[in-house]
């Protein structure tokens, strides 16, 4: 076989690992007895350990495969994203010892995952300017920073859903709700993708863009056509509205498209589990996580960016720095993912200050942790395919 | 309160202002930095800075520090340049009569093709001395932007007035006048 | 509004929360903390008298007061973050596509909101003097806040005692009595030397403390993050920093802008090296490759000869003495170093600017016919150029550049980017005859000429773009970012932890306190009092925290 088809393969393996590792930790929610918990808890982390060490053959086998460090387009970045989010998770469980994190923070690592194959997964070569060590000095540390400022958010999310009174509606229960929906949202475009993608589905447009006729393709059925868009291929399906036309570039039409799919994929899914559920989901889950004590689960959300904090500092804002005065001649250039690493930065730096000196604990800093996670998958996924810039290789 | 006090509020009062004076003073230096235009051409009232470029279609090198106490007028100038090929002849037709007064005219050309310039002066039967400038080396040191640009420099070496697009007769003679030198 | 005199005889300065030395709360400072009676002690910055908080007389207080404030601190910090993102909606200038014009650019692309975004200077918004306020105003927040707190800080936990206040002590999150029992002080203090405890003691009280050094990280950091503002504003100083762009045409031998004359180069020859599907090297890449509707660049490379002028003082404009200082090659990521910290980068390139071009004459009829070839360097074309046959050819115009405007050649630049000419060809014995060529032009001035000149042959060269960069601030840029480093992880990856131990009666009580990390601390004081007979504290926050919780569940089942 070859070594990048072995790779691959080691991803999948990894991939199911972690689903399975999921479940376990799952299981230990309803259990009363502390030590089939404690048992439950260290088949699921050491199950996590293998998976991590099987990404890590994945990553090799790719690196020895490629010639490159396997980090040079949004496939590979979100994998070993998702690589870190794990080893990051491993890291906070070893100390704390928190099994519910466990179901937070690996279905988290898993949506990064799943969403990350929805790009190319080509092995590509690298343009002159990624040819560097810094690649992968820079980016696997600032990788590694995200991941454990992420892990945060898991901490984050598990405090709100503990937390928030669920007795009645209000500001609060409906933006829990609204996170809930954004990850589901997540799920839901990957879903869409594969489905599509398994069944090869192609609509082509022919379209103006900077007043050249071009044809676009939808890998997806055009809910929103091209802006003046013309349907190519004969008997497909839509559109039933255009992309308005301030939405400019070649591919606006077809990202606005994943987008709105994205979003009734979403849609479907939650109100699918409203339906069962019948009650709001956090409210659902609510009950399950009374075992968790929130204090602790405050001070790891806030412990992860301690520890997130400066090591995303160095890889991102440092390492960034030094490859950008060797690659670019400047070590700073106000370009669009220089600009969010900075934001992001100042974010968890204003998240820090008010923590440290203006007493922001618990549901405040856990409604941080879930902005600060926001703008890491902005920086991440937005910037990249929505504004573009010099970093733009996806 | 006791005089101890006072003293140390004082100090601290001291303190403060200091800090802030000097953090306020590195702001302003800060914004005024940011707000100042780069590349300023050669102030006038200062001395213009030497050069030495090879006459055109010659071997031999003019130096500008050479021509102190006469009155010198630098044009910049190339062939692809409309408004040049405009006062060009102003310079000509002045030029015999300001030679004679003690005022250099010192035409410095951008091209990087020789022939260009020849066939160029043929046409305009140019007789003020052409310097060739390829590399823009003296154009960079005068910071010069568009062109033409014309500097009139006194018999001191100082930069009397400095014009940024062509010239018509009249004021071509009026700068000159201005330079010359009192016999 | 004076000095606080503590019962235990420790004068405090006034604005004090906590005594310095026994940590008593003075009740008429509780509210500088927000410390309610019921509740734990607020601990921050050890109740130490911020000056902030406390006088606010003069002008010049007011605006310390101002800066001094972790609110506004963090307030600026949100405002920086929102306008830094409002920069990235649209390009900034400095990214526009080169050659457009940014007054008509942003309204013909994005339309309206274009539009307003260019008035509003939001296309230059990182150097705009607003955003370099909020810069500057979140630096001095930065000085003042620190100052505010690092001295008291310092000055209380130096003149901490070890003997506590019992209201320090019971209102501490930690802490837990033991009311008699053989405790065994030796083991004890033996268990926390082990844990790497500093002990200290004042009539059998013990202070346990370690990693003070932790609370320094904030102000260590805050440091380096003044020196690398401080390094950026002294790029605005023109001796500290220089960038200037550099073409050089192969071939060509050119000084380098900002070097004062000393320095030129040579661009012997300007490399763009595509991946090659075919090469067996790239076969991983093969799938990804013809995907790709353009070659994928493996490398820009332009292969360059330093000089060093020998004829100082250098005289602007004057042909100059070279020496060859040494051949370097400057490819994206691998700089050319010179001396004085000027560096080379390629950073941009031009393909295929005409070099030269070969005539033939030929009847006008007969493509075929062959009376001579000639060929026109673009550089320094000759007057005229002879034939085999005898027939000469003299250039009587040309154009590097040119373009027609109304019927008439005209130059447009220096360089041969559209070269075109004015021949005039004298045929022995006929009488000479005047076209105009160029490239798919070809007009025959009077119409009834008999020889033609066509184009047969060009060559090409490339030109390279390098900037020419000089930063003298980097030294200090990168020193702040080492010290801001230093002070990061001293802040966060180590913490303050301090035990209290104070024997009351036949028993004892303890107390601890950390700036983070409370479960570390608490597993500290475990093993600590491990067979020592001292009975483990609580947590008396989780405590409450339990309490609050059996409330709520009571609540809901009811």
């Amino acid at each position: 076989m070859e070594l990048s088809a072995i790779s691959s393969n080691l991803l999948y393996a990894s991939f199911f690992i972690y689903l399975i590792a999921t479940f376990i930790f799952g299981a230990t929610v309803k259990m009363t007895n502390e030590k089939t918990n404690k048992k439950l808890g260290n088949a699921g982390i050491g199950l996590t350990i293998v998976g991590f060490i099987t990404q890590i053959g994945y990553f090799i086998t790719r690196w020895i495969a490629a010639g490159h460090a396997p980090v040079s387009n949004l496939f590979e970045f979100m994998t070993f994203f998702g690589m870190m989010l794990v080893f990051g998770f491993i890291v906070l469980f070893l100390i704390y010892r928190i099994t519910l994190l466990g179901l937070f923070a690996l279905p988290v690592a898993l949506l990064v995952i799943a969403y990350a194959s929805m790009f190319p997964t080509e092995i590509s070569p690298l343009v002159p300017s990624l040819k560097s060590h810094w690649l992968y000095i820079h980016v696997t540390t600032a990788a590694l920073g995200q991941a454990i400022l992420a892990i945060s958010f898991a901490a984050g999310l598990i405090y709100l859903i503990r937390q928030v009174n669920q007795e009645k509606a209000t500001k609060r229960t409906r933006w829990l709700e609204f996170v809930l929906f954004a990850l589901m949202s997540a799920l839901g475009y990957i879903v869409v993708a594969s489905g599509f993608g398994a069944a090869d589905y192609k609509t082509v447009f022919e379209a103006p863009v900077n007043e050249q006729m071009t044809e676009i393709t939808y890998e997806m059925p055009a809910i929103a056509g091209p802006n003046d868009g013309e349907l190519v291929t004969e008997g497909a399906f839509g559109p039933l509205f255009e992309t308005p036309g301030w939405m400019q570039g070649v591919n606006a039409p077809v990202k606005f498209n994943t987008i709105i799919w994205s979003l009734m994929a979403g849609l479907v899914i939650y109100g699918l589990l409203r339906l069962i559920l019948r009650k709001r989901i956090a409210k659902s889950i609510q009950p399950l996580l009374k075992s968790a004590s929130p204090r602790l689960v405050d001070e790891v959300s806030y412990r992860s960016v301690a520890i997130g904090f400066p090591v995303f500092t160095l890889g991102a804002i440092i390492f960034a720095s030094i490859w950008a005065q060797e690659a670019w001649d400047r070590f700073w250039g106000w370009d669009p993912k220089e600009v969010w690493a900075l934001i992001t930065w100042l974010f968890y730096a204003a998240f820090l200050h008010l923590r440290l000196t203006r007493g922001w604990e618990g549901e405040r800093s856990a409604w941080l942790a879930v902005i600060g996670f926001a703008i890491i998958m902005f920086n991440l996924l937005a910037v990249n395919l929505i504004i573009s810039g010099l970093h733009s290789y996806a | 309160m006791s005089g101890k006090t006072i003293k140390k509020k004082k100090k601290r009062l001291i303190f403060r202002s200091t800090l802030l004076v000097i953090m306020l003073s590195l702001v302003v230096f800060a914004v005024a930095s940011a707000f100042q235009e780069d590349g300023v051409s050669v102030e006038e009232g200062e001395t213009a800075p030497n050069f030495a470029l090879k006459k055109f279609g010659t071997d031999e090198t003019v130096e500008l520090k050479d021509y102190r106490g006469k009155g010198v007028m630098i044009n910049f100038w190339a062939t692809y340049c409309e408004p040049c090929k405009d006062e060009m002849p102003y310079m000509e037709k002045l030029y015999p009569k300001y030679k004679k007064k003690g005022v250099e005219i010192l035409a410095i050309n951008l091209d990087t093709t020789d022939i260009v310039v020849e066939q160029f002066m043929r046409e305009y039967q140019l007789t003020f001395p052409i310097l060739q400038d390829k590399d823009g080396q003296v154009m960079n040191l005068y910071n010069i932007g568009p062109i033409p640009s014309t500097l009139f420099i006194g018999p001191d070496g100082k930069i009397e007035e400095t014009v940024i697009g062509p010239l018509t007769l009249d004021k071509l003679e009026g700068h000159l006048q201005d330079i010359t030198p009192s016999s | 509004m004076s000095k606080i005199t503590c019962e235990c005889g420790h004068v405090n300065p006034e604005g004090t929360v906590l005594c310095e030395a026994c940590g008593k709360p003075f009740e008429a400072n509780q509210h500088l903390n927000n410390n309610k009676p019921e509740q734990l002690l607020n601990m921050r910055y050890d109740g130490s008298a911020r000056r902030s908080q406390t006088y606010q007389r003069t002008f010049i207080d007011k605006t310390w007061n101002f800066f001094s404030s972790v609110k506004i601190g963090v307030s600026i910090i949100i405002v920086i973050v929102i306008a830094s993102a409002l920069g990235t909606i649209f390009p900034q200038e400095m990214y526009l596509p080169p050659g457009s014009d940014p007054s008509t650019h942003y309204k013909d692309q994005y339309g309206i909101l274009g539009q307003i975004y260019y008035q509003l200077g939001f296309h230059n918004l990182y150097s705009s003097w607003w955003y370099l306020l909020l810069l500057a105003m979140l630096g001095i927040s930065i000085v003042i806040a620190s100052i505010d707190r690092f001295v008291p800080l310092y000055k209380t936990l130096r003149k901490q005692k070890p003997k506590r206040h019992p209201n320090f002590m019971k209102k501490q999150r930690i802490f837990g009595e033991t009311d008699s029992g053989n405790i065994d002080y030796k083991k004890l203090k033996a268990n926390l030397k082990s844990k790497r405890y500093n002990l200290y003691e004042e009539d059998g009280n013990i202070l346990a403390e370690k990693n003070r050094f932790s609370r320094w990280g904030p102000y260590v950091n805050h440091i380096g993050l003044i020196i690398v503002l401080l390094g950026a504003m002294l790029r605005f100083v023109p001796a500290m920093y220089m960038d200037e762009f550099l073409w050089v045409r192969e071939g060509e031998t050119k000084q380098i802008v900002g070097t004062d004359g000393i320095y030129y180069m040579k661009n012997k020859d300007f490399i763009l090296e595509t991946y090659d599907m075919e090469d067996e090297g790239n076969s991983q890449f093969r799938e990804s490759l013809q995907k790709q509707s353009a070659p994928v660049p493996e490398n820009y490379q332009t292969n360059a000869v330093i000089y060093k002028r020998t004829d100082l003082p250098v005289v602007p404009g004057k042909e100059p003495e070279l020496k060859k200082v040494k051949e370097a090659e400057a490819r994206v990521n691998h700089p050319i170093p010179l001396e004085n910290g000027i560096s080379l980068y390629q950073a941009s390139y031009q393909l295929n600017e005409f070099s030269s071009m070969t005539f033939k004459l030929h009847d006008k009829g007969d493509e075929e016919s062959n009376y001579g070839e000639f060929t026109v360097d673009l550089i320094e074309p000759k007057d005229e150029y002879e034939l085999e046959n005898g027939t000469t050819v003299k250039l009587e115009r040309y154009f590097p550049e040119f373009e027609l405007e109304d019927g008439e050649p005209k130059q447009v630049s220096k360089f041969p980017r559209n070269p075109a000419f004015i021949f005039e060809v004298d045929a022995p014995g006929e009488e000479p005859e005047v076209s105009f060529a160029g490239i798919g032009v070809n007009i025959d001035a009077s119409g009834n000429n008999d020889y033609k000149l066509g184009l047969t042959n060009f060559e090409t060269r490339d030109v390279t773009g390098l900037t020419v960069k000089k930063d003298y601030t980097l030294p200090i840029i990168a020193v702040g970012a080492a010290i801001f480093m230093i002070g990061v992880i001293q802040g966060m990856y180590w913490n303050h932890r301090r035990i209290w131990i104070q024997p009351k009666g036949a028993g004892v009580w303890v107390a601890g306190h950390t700036n983070k990390n409370w479960f570390a601390l608490k597993k500290d004081i475990d093993r600590t009092l491990e067979g020592t007979g001292i009975d483990f504290p609580v947590d008396q926050q989780e405590e409450k925290d339990a309490e609050e919780r059996r409330k709520d569940d009571g609540i809901i089942s009811d």
